[in-house]
C-alpha cells in the first residue's frame, strides 16, 4: 500500500502472540493497514481469525505479560503507540481511540447509572464536574438518538433495550471526540432491525463527527454497507485487503471468494440446494499448517503453498491478497509487501 | 423496555439527578418487614442513648430481699440474683451490645472490603501476601487469638473492638475477594479499560459498587455474630466485666437461675434475638432497595 499523509491510523507488521506453558501462540502476524481521515474500515474474518485481538492490540488492552505485542510501526495520528507506557496508552483510551462492544448488554455496569458511565472518559480524560458531564452526556444522547433522553439519563442499564444501550455504549464511545472509533460486532447481539438503525447511526456520526472506524464484523453485507477499506483476515493474518468496490468486485484470494459464495441469494431459484461452503475448519493457532494458512482449505492448492507464505500480492490500487495465484511461482519474496 | 415513573423528569428540574438516596429509601419503605426492622433499632438505639431516663430503676443497685421476684408492675421482667430489675439491666445492656454489635463488624468490613478488592484486582503477590494473611486470620482459633488480644491489652470496650476486627475481616475479604475476581472478568470492566479508567477507579468506581449489596448482608449477619461474639468474651471473664450490663453477660449470668427465674436468662436472649431478627430484616430491605432492577 502507498503512504497516505492522511492517515489516522497506520499499523506496520503488527505482531501479537501469547506465552504459554507449552510455547508461543502467534494469535497475530503481519498485520498492515492504514485507516483514513473519516474513513470506515473493515476486519472481517471467522471467529478466531484475529479480529478482536487486532483491536485489542492497538487498544493497549492485551493483557500482559502473557501477551506481547510488537509493531514496526503503529502511528495513531502522529502518536507512536508502540513507544507509549502502560500508562500513556491509558491516557490514550477513551480520548483519542475508543471502542464500542459487541454485547450491549453486558458491557454496561449493572449498578451504575448510564449517564455516569457514558460520561466517565469526560471524567477520566478531562476532570470534568459532574454537572457538566451530566449535559455533555445529555447532548451526546440526543446525538446518537435516544429518545426522551433527559429521563434516561438516571436509568440503570436494565432499563434500557439492547439497542438503546448499544446507542449509549456509541455515546461512550464518541464523547470525547476521538480520532478512531473501534466497533467490534457493534450489531451482532441485536436484531436486524435494530441493526440497521444502529449501522445508520454510525454512518451518520461519521459524517457529523468525522471520527474514523474501524468496523469488526463478519458480515460481509455490514461491510458492503458500510466500509470504504476491507481487511479479509485469517488465521492471524490479513489474507486481503482492497478497497470496498474491488473486494466484492474481483474478490482475489481464494478465502474470500468462498466467503462471498457462501452468501445466500435471494434471487436463488432453488432454495432447496444446499449452501455453499469453505470445507474445513478454522485451523487451530498453536499447530498453523506451514506455508500459506488456508491451503489445506484451498481448491487452488499448489506445492508451492506447502512450501512459503506468499505474503500480499499487490494487486494494484492498493488492493492486496496474499496468495501465490497472482505470484510468479518460483518467486521467493523475502520482506513482507506490506 | 419500561422507564420507572420515578425516572419522570419532566416535574423535576431541568436535568437535575435523581438522588440515590431518595431512589434507595423510597424503594426501602415499601418493604413493610424492613421497616419494622428499622422501627424496632431505632427504638433501640433511643433506649440504649436514653437509658438513665427511661429505665424504671438504677442498673446496679442491689437489694438483696428482693432476689428473683417474679414479673410486675414495680419490677416489669422481675428481679435478679442481686435484686437488681431485670429490664433496667437490658436497657443498659443494649449501649454495650449495640455498639459492640456495629462498631467492629463496620471495622472489619471495612479492611475486609479493601484487602478483598485489592487482593481480587491486583492479583499476583499482593493477592498471594493478603490471602495467606487471612488463611491464618481464620486457621488461627479466633476465640483464643481474641482472648490473647484481651489479656494483653486489657479488657475494655476498645480492646474488644480490636479483637473482633483482627478476627472478622478476612471472611469477609475472602467473600470479596471471590466477588472481584468474578466481576474483573466481565464486559464492562473491560469497557471500562478501553475508557481509560485507572485501576483504582475501576477498583473503587466499578467493583466496589457491585460488591455492595453482598456487604451489606454480610454486615446484617456479622451485628448477631458480634454481639455473640461479646458475650462469649465476656462470660471467659475477658470482656465486659460485672457489674456493667452486657446482652451476653447477662444470658451467661442468669442461666445459672435458669430454674429459679427463667426470665433473669430469657429475656436478655429474647432481645438479643429480636435485635439479630430486626438487623437481618433491614439488611436484607436495604440490600434490594440498593439493587437497581429491583427498582421498578
Amino acid at each position: 500500500m502507498t503512504e497516505k499523509t492522511d492517515n489516522v491510523l497506520s499499523v506496520r507488521d503488527l505482531r501479537t502472540e501469547f506465552r504459554g506453558d507449552r510455547g508461543h501462540v502467534r494469535v497475530l502476524e503481519d498485520i498492515s493497514f492504514d485507516v483514513g481521515r473519516g474513513k470506515i474500515v473493515g476486519l472481517v474474518g471467522e471467529s478466531g481469525s484475529g479480529k478482536s485481538m487486532t483491536a485489542l492490540s492497538l487498544m493497549g488492552l492485551v493483557p500482559k505479560p502473557r501477551g506481547q505485542v510488537t509493531a514496526t510501526r503503529m502511528d495513531l495520528d502522529g502518536t507512536d503507540l508502540t513507544r507509549l507506557s502502560q500508562d500513556g496508552l491509558r491516557q490514550l483510551r477513551g480520548r483519542d481511540i475508543s471502542m464500542v462492544f459487541q454485547e450491549p448488554m453486558t458491557s454496561l455496569n449493572p449498578v451504575r447509572k448510564v449517564w455516569e458511565q457514558v460520561g466517565e472518559p469526560l471524567a477520566v480524560h478531562q476532570g470534568m464536574k459532574r454537572r457538566a458531564i451530566r449535559a455533555r452526556v445529555l447532548e451526546m444522547f440526543e446525538m446518537v438518538g435516544i429518545p426522551d433522553p433527559k429521563a434516561r439519563l438516571d436509568a440503570y442499564p436494565h432499563q434500557l433495550s439492547g439497542g438503546l444501550r448499544q446507542r449509549a455504549m456509541i455515546a461512550m464511545g464518541l464523547i470525547c471526540e476521538p480520532k478512531l472509533l473501534i466497533a467490534d460486532e457493534p450489531t451482532t447481539a441485536l436484531d436486524v432491525t435494530t441493526q440497521a438503525q444502529i449501522l445508520r447511526l454510525m454512518l451518520d456520526l461519521r459524517d457529523r463527527v468525522g471520527t474514523s472506524i474501524i468496523m469488526i464484523t463478519h458480515d460481509l453485507g455490514i461491510i458492503a454497507e458500510m466500509c470504504d477499506e476491507v481487511n479479509v483476515m485469517y488465521a492471524g493474518q490479513i489474507v486481503e485487503q482492497a478497497n470496498v468496490f474491488d473486494l466484492f468486485e474481483r474478490p482475489s484470494h481464494p478465502y474470500t471468494r468462498g466467503l462471498l459464495a457462501s452468501i445466500p441469494k435471494a434471487t436463488e431459484k432453488r432454495l432447496s440446494r444446499r449452501m455453499p461452503s469453505i470445507p474445513g475448519m478454522v485451523p487451530n493457532l498453536a499447530k498453523l499448517p506451514g506455508g500459506c494458512r488456508f491451503r489445506p482449505r484451498c481448491g487452488d492448492a499448489m506445492p508451492i503453498c506447502m512450501q512459503k507464505d506468499p505474503g500480499l500480492a499487490d494487486l494494484g490500487n492498493g488492493h492486496g491478497a496474499r496468495c501465490w495465484l497472482h505470484l510468479p511461482h518460483d518467486a521467493h519474496p523475502q520482506g513482507e509487501t506490506a | 423496555m419500561t422507564v420507572s415513573p420515578d425516572l419522570n423528569v419532566d416535574t423535576v428540574e431541568e436535568i437535575q439527578e435523581a438522588s440515590l438516596l431518595r431512589d434507595t429509601m423510597r424503594a426501602f419503605a415499601r418493604n413493610r418487614m424492613a421497616l419494622l426492622g428499622l422501627v424496632f433499632v431505632a427504638l433501640l438505639v433511643f433506649l440504649a442513648i436514653f437509658a438513665p431516663i427511661v429505665s424504671p430503676h438504677d442498673p446496679y443497685r442491689m437489694a438483696l430481699d428482693e432476689q428473683f421476684l417474679p414479673p410486675s408492675t414495680t419490677y416489669w421482667l422481675g428481679t435478679d440474683n442481686f435484686g437488681r430489675d431485670v429490664l433496667t439491666r437490658i436497657i443498659y445492656g443494649a449501649r454495650i451490645s449495640l455498639v459492640v454489635g456495629i462498631v467492629p463488624s463496620l471495622i472489619s468490613l471495612i479492611i475486609g472490603t479493601f484487602m478483598g478488592v485489592l487482593s481480587g484486582y491486583i492479583g499476583g503477590k499482593v493477592d498471594f501476601v493478603i490471602m495467606r494473611l487471612a488463611d491464618m486470620m481464620i486457621a488461627f482459633p479466633s476465640l483464643l487469638l481474641a482472648m490473647v488480644v484481651m489479656y494483653t491489652l486489657g479488657a475494655n470496650l476498645f480492646n474488644i473492638f480490636v479483637a473482633l476486627a483482627l478476627v472478622g475481616w478476612a471472611g469477609v475479604a475472602r467473600v470479596v475477594r471471590s466477588q472481584t475476581l468474578a466481576l474483573k472478568e466481565k464486559e464492562f470492566i473491560e469497557a471500562a479499560h478501553a475508557n481509560g479508567a485507572s485501576r483504582v477507579t475501576i477498583m473503587f468506581r466499578h467493583i466496589f459498587p457491585n460488591v455492595v449489596p453482598t456487604l451489606i448482608v454480610l454486615f446484617s449477619l456479622s451485628i448477631p455474630d458480634a454481639i455473640m461474639w461479646e458475650s462469649s468474651l465476656s462470660f471467659l471473664g475477658v470482656g465486659v466485666q460485672p457489674p456493667e450490663a452486657s446482652w451476653g453477660l447477662l444470658v451467661s449470668r442468669g442461666k445459672e437461675y435458669l430454674f429459679q427465674a427463667p426470665v433473669v436468662a430469657i429475656a436478655p436472649g429474647v432481645a438479643i434475638l429480636l435485635t439479630v431478627l430486626a438487623f437481618n430484616f433491614v439488611g436484607d430491605g436495604l440490600r434490594d432497595a440498593l439493587d437497581p432492577s429491583m427498582k421498578d
